[in-house]
Parts: structure tokens; sequence; C-alpha cells
């Protein structure tokens, strides 16, 4: 099966434009972006897709294997980058995006231009002087969130993962199908997510980097943003007024202005 | 109108004229408003209840997130709190609120979004249900569900562990003889089949091949299945002539406290000047297709009686030579019986694609098993055992 099908991309924008691919974060799909990507729709080739298990992706593309680590979902970026043949791409991660951003610049770093991370986290879990702002518990007791959330439309939701050109309803249901994924996948990705360590391939970073770090970030605090900014090799931070965990959400104006000069700005090294 | 009726339309009137002050304090659920990121205003009597603050350790000071445990507030902030943005609504969701006191209340949550006339988030309101008792239950159905799931699994390597005791992982190397073999279950594999096959030296210079069909399926097969193989090698000892061993084979699974019987094709072979010689006997078993040159698979033996039935059967045998080249392809009913729909596979199915196979043991078998499975669409429902051996060019 090809990349397209298997995460759900969608290209919009001009076709000789600077690639610009957004991840989506934990929860949710690349209706995440709606109010952001747009913006940069006139000038760059913006490129959109689903992470492996949630909104229109293919859930057969699921590999317990593969995907037991955050580098199975940063091979999958790779596979999309190469199956589309984008080079200078500019990489916009949210969440724990950002830190599969990060894993694919390390792998293929002559792909990347630049790396934006929204709201980024190398690692959730306090341990010794780090701050990441929850202890395990807390992980494993959102495990049971999960679980206890997942119960009621395991079975509804399954027409959304799967494709369907002959049904004409299904993009609103795509759009209904926003912060839906599997359970089973939905669980493991948060073990994933919450439970990974990737602070040490932070200064293996070479692409130029942004951090949008917001206020008030109950997932990823200043702090961390603060970390991120500085681990990674000449990276910069803007802070966000924007409070909560999702700014592209609560305000995507303030997120683009943010972005705007970083990615038109020139080339990386 | 009576007076009755008089006073109880008022009765009823005041009651529809409920005081809307403690219409909302007192309802039967918690009630909040915060603004568009999260500082609650306003809340009810019934939740402060629930939380155990009064308003004024409330209102303006707390947010929705801080009532929540660790675990939900993550989920508050990767799933609820995005999906309400872009939703302006969010229904059912399941999280605890943490009390002053320390204990968890699990709640369900539906909340919306007021936005001003520009579009603006303007004011969430939060109607908060107490569902203790629902959690429990679901928490009882999930731990059912997973316990399911694991019997399940576990039911499945019992039966792949059992199957495999049934059936040699790979044929032994024969010098100048090529084995090939596979079997695979019915359907999803849950249940132990009945089809066996074993390949196994006998005396100085001889080798044994046979397969065979207990009827049915499950445990009850299996066990029957193990004793005809073992009992198969252990008469092998003593006895050369594989009539004499299906007799007493047949004579075992009499004695035995079961119903059951089966189908074998049994052949002791003998290396000869220039290939094998092999003495066959059937019992109740498809013929063994001998495939030699281009000519059309030509049967040998097969038929007999059923094993495990009748009380003094004879078995006839068949002799053969197999010479370089030479194919001889041994299979249960699963191959011919196989089934779409109402459609056979079919003897003429079988004969047309061993001729597309007759390269090798290894050639033949693949292909048969593997045109067998898609004419039944990977899903077969009934157990197949495939052996050919070859005689390999000098």
């Amino acid at each position: 099966m090809d990349a397209r099908t298997k995460f759900n991309v969608t290209v919009t924008g001009p076709a000789e434009g600077q690639p610009m691919l957004f991840a989506h974060g934990f929860g949710c799909d690349q209706n995440m972006w709606r109010h952001v990507a747009p913006a940069f729709a006139d000038d760059f080739r913006v490129i959109l897709f689903d992470l492996v298990g949630a909104g229109g992706s293919d859930l057969s593309a699921y590999d317990p294997v593969r995907h037991a680590t955050l580098q199975g979902y940063a091979d999958d970026v790779l596979e999309i980058i190469r199956e589309l043949d984008l080079r200078d791409v500019v990489f916009v991660g949210h969440s724990v995006s950002a830190m599969i951003g990060a894993l694919a610049e390390v792998a293929e770093p002559e792909r990347f231009d630049k790396l934006v991370m929204v709201g980024p986290s190398p690692r959730y879990i306090d341990e010794a002087a780090y701050v990441g702002g929850f202890a395990e518990e807390d992980i494993l007791d959102m495990l049971d969130s999960l679980e206890s959330n997942y119960l009621g439309w395991s079975a509804a939701m399954a027409p959304a993962i799967m494709s369907n050109p002959d049904r004409p309803e299904l993009g609103e249901e795509l759009t209904e199908s926003f912060c839906r994924m599997d359970p089973t996948v939905a669980r493991q990705f948060a073990r994933v997510t919450f439970l990974t360590d990737t602070r040490p391939e932070l200064a293996r970073v070479t692409t130029p980097t942004l951090v949008l770090q917001c206020s008030n970030d109950l997932i990823a605090p200043v702090a961390v943003g603060t970390y991120v900014r500085d681990t990674i090799p000449g990276s910069t931070m803007t802070m966000l007024e924007a409070t909560g965990h999702c700014p592209q959400l609560s305000a995507p104006h303030e997120t683009v202005a943010a972005m705007a000069g970083f990615v038109r700005g020139g080339p990386g090294e | 109108m009576t007076s009755e009726s008089l006073a109880r339309e008022a009765f009823l009137e005041a009651l529809v004229y409920d005081d809307p002050v403690q219409l909302y304090e007192r309802a039967p659920c918690g009630f909040l408003s915060t603004t568009p990121d999260g500082v609650i205003v306003k809340c009810n009597g019934t939740f402060r209840t629930w939380i155990g603050l009064e308003a004024g350790d409330i209102v303006g000071k707390l947010s929705f997130v801080d009532l929540l445990t660790p675990g939900g507030r993550i989920y508050h902030e990767t799933h609820y709190a995005p999906s309400l943005k872009m939703h302006d609504s969010v229904r059912e969701i399941a999280l605890d609120l943490v009390r002053s006191d320390g204990r968890r209340l699990p709640v369900l949550v539906n909340a919306t979004l007021d936005r001003d006339i520009d579009g603006r988030p303007r004011v969430i309101r939060i109607a908060v249900f107490d569902a203790t008792e629902r959690r429990r239950y679901e928490r009882e159905l999930l731990r059912a569900k997973e316990a399911a799931e694991s019997s399940e699994e576990r039911a499945h390597s019992l039966a792949r562990t059992l199957q495999q005791t049934l059936i040699p992982p790979t044929p032994p190397t024969i010098p100048l003889l090529d084995v090939a073999a596979a079997y695979r279950p019915a359907g999803d594999g849950v249940e132990v089949g009945g089809d066996f096959y074993d390949v196994f030296p006998a005396g100085h210079e001889d080798w044994v091949v046979v397969i065979g069909d207990v009827c049915g399926k499950g445990v009850d097969a299996a066990v029957v299945t193990a004793l005809v193989r073992h009992t198969v090698r252990a008469l092998a000892v003593g006895h050369d002539e594989p009539s004499r061993i299906l007799e007493g084979l047949n004579e075992v699974l009499l004695q035995h406290e079961t119903d059951r019987f089966c189908t074998v094709a049994l052949m002791r072979l003998r290396r000869d000047s220039d290939g094998w010689y092999a003495v066959l006997g059937t019992g109740g078993h498809p013929s063994p297709l001998l495939v030699r040159g281009d000519a059309a698979p030509e049967p040998c033996g097969g038929g007999g009686p059923l094993i495990g039935i009748f009380d003094h059967p004879s078995f006839a045998e068949t002799t053969l030579r197999l010479l370089p080249g030479d194919l001889l392809l041994l299979y249960t009913d699963g191959v011919p019986e196989g089934r779409r729909d109402s459609d056979l596979y079919g003897d003429e199915r079988l004969l047309a694609t061993i001729s597309r196979h007759r390269g090798s043991a290894a050639d033949l078998v693949g292909g048969l098993v593997a045109d067998v499975l898609d004419f039944q669409r990977q899903d077969p429902r009934d157990d197949i055992a495939v052996l050919a051996i070859g005689v390999p060019h000098a």
C-alpha cells in the first residue's frame, strides 16, 4: 500500500512550493491544523497526514512491533517524505510529533530545512533534576482514563477508519472522527508517547529549529520547552500568550504569526 | 372545577415556576461555567457539595483541570479541550474529580462552548454526572473482556502446541529422497485438527511415511491423533508390512475408549539400485498420486476399510518402484473437499494443479497448498495435510 493511502496524506498549495509537512499530536488528527495550515498554502506545498491509527489512516498499517517505539512513527514520516520525494522540508510537529520529527531529522537530516516544534516534550516523567511535569503513576492513571473513554465507541468508529470513496458523507465523518483513535492503538501510542525518553536524541538535531511554547501548558510546561531549546543546538523559542496545549486551535493567528518569520526566512544551513 | 382540582393545579404551577436559583443550585447534576481557557466562574451547590469546597475557594481561583486527576488532565488537554474547540461540544467524557479530601468521584462530563457573535469563544458550560456505579460496572466489563481475550490467547497457544506434537516441524533429511510436507489448520487455527503425518526410519535402511486423518476436531480428536501417530511408530518396529501395521492400529483403536476412527496411508520405503522400492497400504484414505514424467498423475492403492470400526478388516498392499524424477503425493481429504460456497475443489483441480507444479517435492507441496487455500479464500473449513516425496535425478 502506498504511503498516501496509509497515512491519509492530503496535499494543497503550489506543487513547486517548498514542502511544509504538518504532523498532529497524540489524541488528534490532521484536522488539528485546519486553522493554521491554510495560512501557508499560498507559497508552500502543504502536506497533512494522519498518524497510523488516527483519523483517516489505514488501520492495517499499524504494526505492534514497528510502532512500539517513536522511531517507528519517525520511519512513517520518512516513508511519506521519500514517496512524495520531498526535499528541504519544513516540518511542523505538535506535541509528540515534535519528537517524531526530531527522530526523522536525526535519521535523514539532508531532507529537512527547518523544524517547528509546537509544545514539544522529550520526556514527560520527572527524573532527578529534570522536570517533565508528571510522575510515572500519573501516566498509568491516564491510560486508565483512556480505557474508560474508549469504552463506548470502539465499534462505532470503525467506519470512519476505513476509507470508502463511495460514501459522500466521508468528509464529514472524518471531521467527526477527530480525536478518535483505534482504542488498542491509542493505548499503545499513549504508552510510547508518554514513557519514551527522547532527550538523548535532541543534541543530535542539526536542522534549524523553532520551539513554540504556550503559557500554562500542563502537558509541556515552560521548563520543558526551555530544556528543548537549550538542548537542540542553535534553536530558538517563542513564547505564546496562548494557554493550554493546542495553540493551533485556541490561538491560530498567534501561532501562524509566530511561525511565519521563521519558516519564510532564508534557508537553513 | 372542584376546589380540590384547583388546589392541585396551583400546586403543579408552583412546581413549574420553581425558583430558578434553586433549580440551578440543587439540580441533580453538577453545573459549572468557565472561561474559554478553563477558569471556573460559576458552579452550583451540587457540584460544591461533591467537591467539598465553598464557592469562595473555587470561583476565579480554580480551573476545571485543577479538579481532575493528573491522568485526567492529560486526557483533558489532549482530547477533551481540542475536541471542544473543534466541535463546540463534547459528550460523555469519563473523568475522575478529586474532592477536597483527596477521594475520587468518577463522573461523566458533557460540555458546550458558547461563542459571541464574532465567533470568539465566550464561555464553556459543563454538566457533571456522578457515574460511580456505572464506572465500576464498566471496569468489571473491561476486566471480563481482558480475561476473555487472554483465555482465547491461551486456547490459541494450546492448540498450536498440541498441533505441533502431531506434526514434525520439518521432515527428516533422507539421502537420495526429497521430502516436503505442509499442514494448514482449518479456519483461524484455534481448534486442533485431526490430520497428521510422520516420516521416520525403520530398521537399518527402511523409512516409513505415513499420513492420516482422525475424524473430528478438538482436544478429543487430538488425543486420538497422538495415539495413532505413536502406535504406528511402535508397530513399525516389529512389522514390515504396512497391512500388518494397519491391522494392529485398527485393534488398538477398537480397544481404546473412543468411537473415533481414522484414515491412513502408510508406506514403507527401501532404497534399491536406481530408486526406491515402496510398499503402500491404505485404510479408507484417498489414493496417493504418482507423478511420472509428463504423464497424468496415476493413483496408487487407496481405499480399503476405515481404521477403528471393523473387527477383522483386511488391508490390501500395493507395491511400486519410484525412479529418478518421480514424485509421489499424499494428501488428506481437506484438499479435494476444500469448499468455496457450494463449489468443491475436486479431483480435476487437484490434477491440474499437480501438472503445474511437478518440478520438485517442495514445489508440489507449496503450489498445491497455496492453490487450495486461494480457492477457499484463505479460510479452509477443514484442515489440510500434504506430503510429497521425490527421487532426485542422480
